[in-house]
């Protein structure tokens, strides 16, 4: 198994009395929210953090894309890819963005993962997504065309990356004349690894594990059962199409603390982790859900679930989902592992910082994750592998 | 209630259609929320009037055919479906979108049509006079600002769609995102042809009007030549059902005055 360090950059300093007058930390979230002083801050710090996540060992850090928010501050990953693209030396640099059908230009992404995969020799992993239904509002794209312009835009990706340019792109929404990236990709053979990010997708599911591509899938913030299931419809499908799929391809990001005791971890994670939830995730399902953005089919699943437990989320019942794990070295060790052989999830990604956390907390769970969970797990999972 | 519903295959896509009534054809074609029932404005405007009701594709009980994707599909889809029932001196009525609907067809062909009626259009974008942003509405919003007497925002409240009605919703919603999500319910190109309209035009809408604020109004009587407005008091989006005999008395009327 590897293990990757993930970074949403929340805007930490964010006046959590905010809900009092609104009703969401996306779309409509005034920007006057945002304090530069404070984001200068925020950005370099969790930077740093980033870059300590190659020092301490783990296989790969990654970035991440939204737009328009308090939750996440990178609408455009690829700056921060960038920056830690020189910054760091062993890492895998994942861009857990892009949210291709957001863009008029997907060749943008094209020449911009190309641009990072160079700088590196080849360390980028290029996650592609749909973006969540908030960025629908907050960019005006229609989300009944979503899932067209996603397939599309991926196609005219890849094949910008495999077919020697100039090359002509015939699509619906999008039209090239000369399809002609400079620089290629580094990884040129055929092409940068390609991860899709999906809260849970069967669609999504169906297409990545399409014998063509064999994308790895990852299960972002679900219930250890969610992600069961998901795993288990990937492994079926490569099943039904006639191959078996590997741990390579399925991976499960989650937020993650340890400290030195259970009791710590709770103590010091609860009021960050329920920020978390309750602040930064907080939007009304007329945004988390525009039109097109699934079928009409998950839609009316997903209105009459909220129907059924609006419940508020707490420290308690994301630990009792396996949503977040919390806990001692021992604890946190045993749930991972214990997890990892029932799924058989190849890729972990840990979001060591989450809401509110403050750096000294963030560092400090890194340090004890990375020493003491990290290589027991490494060890079990490539024993059990040889 | 006399009417009857059928569905016809037109260019490859079943749509369902109520009628009533005997006389001049009234075409009428219905906004966002669809025309699942045979409402009494129909029922009223049926006493003189041989009306035709269809759910547009992607609406109701209609299909969502392959090559809607916009606005353009669906005024030509109608042109065909005025050639399919031999439609001819029809009056066209439109409501919200259907009413944006009509404008389309009628700029694309007009021949066989007698009168236009647009009920409160979306369709063109006057700078500075914001839509209401339906698309992020709740149910509860979007009743209040639907109507202007809220006591048909409270009925339409106290009674919760079943699951299957709630599919009819979600999949009106979606059709009316791939028509008006970007540009936000106007096509850009329409103001630049609404002159070629000749037909006499009715262009009513709601004081109270929170979908499509009542300003648009003197834009739309502007820039269609042979048009009147006629603005209906104490009303919000939907006159057709919140003041139906004021909406029936003045189509009526209209109607009678261009057929002379």
């Amino acid at each position: 198994m590897k293990f990757y360090f993930m970074h949403l950059m929340p805007y930490a300093d964010l006046d959590l009395s905010y809900d009092e007058k609104h009703d969401s930390a996306w779309v409509t979230l005034p920007n006057t929210y945002f304090d530069p002083k404070k984001g200068h801050q925020l950005y370099n710090r969790y930077l740093d953090e980033l870059e300590y996540a190659d020092q301490l060992g783990f296989d790969g850090i990654c970035v991440n894309e939204h737009h328009s928010n308090a939750y996440g501050l990178m609408p455009i990953p690829g700056v921060m890819a960038g920056a830690l693209a020189r910054r760091t030396k062993n890492v895998k640099i994942a861009i857990l963005g892009r949210a291709l059908p957001l863009l008029n230009n997907p060749l943008t992404v094209a020449e911009e993962f190309a641009m990072v995969d160079n700088i590196t020799g080849g360390r980028l992993i290029a996650g592609m997504v749909r973006g969540i239904g908030a960025e629908y509002h907050s960019w005006g794209v229609n989300p009944a065309f979503s899932h067209e312009r996603f397939q599309e835009a991926h196609d005219l990706i890849l094949q910008a990356w495999t077919q020697p340019g100039p090359s002509v792109f015939e699509g619906k929404h999008y039209n090239f004349e000369y399809v002609n990236v400079w620089p290629r990709v580094y990884q040129d053979n055929p092409h940068p690894p390609i991860w899709i990010p999906s809260q849970g997708s069967s669609e999504t599911i169906e297409w990545a594990a399409h014998p063509d591509r064999k994308y790895t899938y990852l299960q972002t913030f679900a219930s250890v059962s969610t992600v069961a299931r998901y795993m288990k419809m990937y492994k079926d499908v490569a099943a039904r199409y006639g191959y078996e799929a590997t741990e390579d391809q399925l991976g499960w990001s989650l937020p993650l603390y340890v400290a030195e005791t259970d009791e710590i971890a709770r103590r010091e994670a609860k009021e960050h982790i329920e920020a978390f939830l309750q602040k930064f995730l907080r939007m009304p399902m007329e945004m988390l859900l525009p039109p097109g953005y699934t079928s009409v089919k998950s839609m009316v699943g997903a209105l009459s679930a909220k129907a059924g437990h609006a419940m508020k989320q707490t420290i308690d019942t994301v630990i009792e989902e396996g949503k977040f794990i919390c806990g001692s070295p021992a604890t946190v060790r045993e749930k991972l592992e214990e997890y990892q052989s029932q799924i058989g999830f190849g890729h972990l990604l840990t979001l060591l910082q989450f809401g509110t956390l403050p750096a000294e907390l963030t560092r400090k769970n890194m340090e004890i994750y990375s020493k003491e969970v990290m290589p027991y797990l490494r060890n079990v999972t490539s024993r059990k592998a040889a | 209630m006399s009417f009857t519903e059928s569905t016809e295959t037109i260019t490859g896509c079943n749509v369902r259609f109520m009628r009533g009534g005997k006389g001049a054809p009234l075409l009428f074609l219905h906004g966002s929320s669809g025309a699942a029932r045979w409402a009494p404005f129909m029922e009223k405007l049926a006493e003189n009037h041989e009306v035709i009701v269809p759910e547009h594709p992607g609406f109701g009980a209609s299909d969502s055919p392959e090559w809607l994707d916009g606005m353009s599909d669906l005024a030509f889809f109608y042109l065909d479906v005025i050639d399919r029932l031999g439609l001819d001196k029809v009056n066209l009525v439109g409501g919200s979108i259907g009413g944006w609907l009509s404008a389309e067809i009628a700029i694309r062909n007009q021949t066989k049509l007698n009168s236009l009626t647009v009920v409160a259009p979306a369709g063109i974008r006057v700078k500075g006079l914001r839509k209401g942003d339906v698309f992020m509405w709740n149910a509860e919003e979007t009743a209040r600002n639907l109507f202007h007497d809220q006591t048909y925002a409270e009925q339409m409240l106290a009674s919760p769609p079943s699951k299957e009605g709630l599919e009819v919703i979600l999949k009106n919603k979606l059709t009316t995102a791939k028509l008006a999500w970007e540009p936000r319910f106007y096509n850009p190109d329409l103001h630049k042809w609404l002159h070629r309209i000749s037909v006499p035009t009715l262009i009513l809408w709601g004081d109270g009007d929170k979908v499509v604020p009542p300003g648009y109004g003197p834009a739309w009587r502007d820039l269609v030549p042979n048009s009147r407005l006629e603005i209906v008091e104490n009303c919000g989006h939907l006159p057709q059902i919140e003041k139906t005999d004021r909406f029936v008395q003045l189509v009526d009327g209209f109607i009678r005055e261009a057929t002379r």
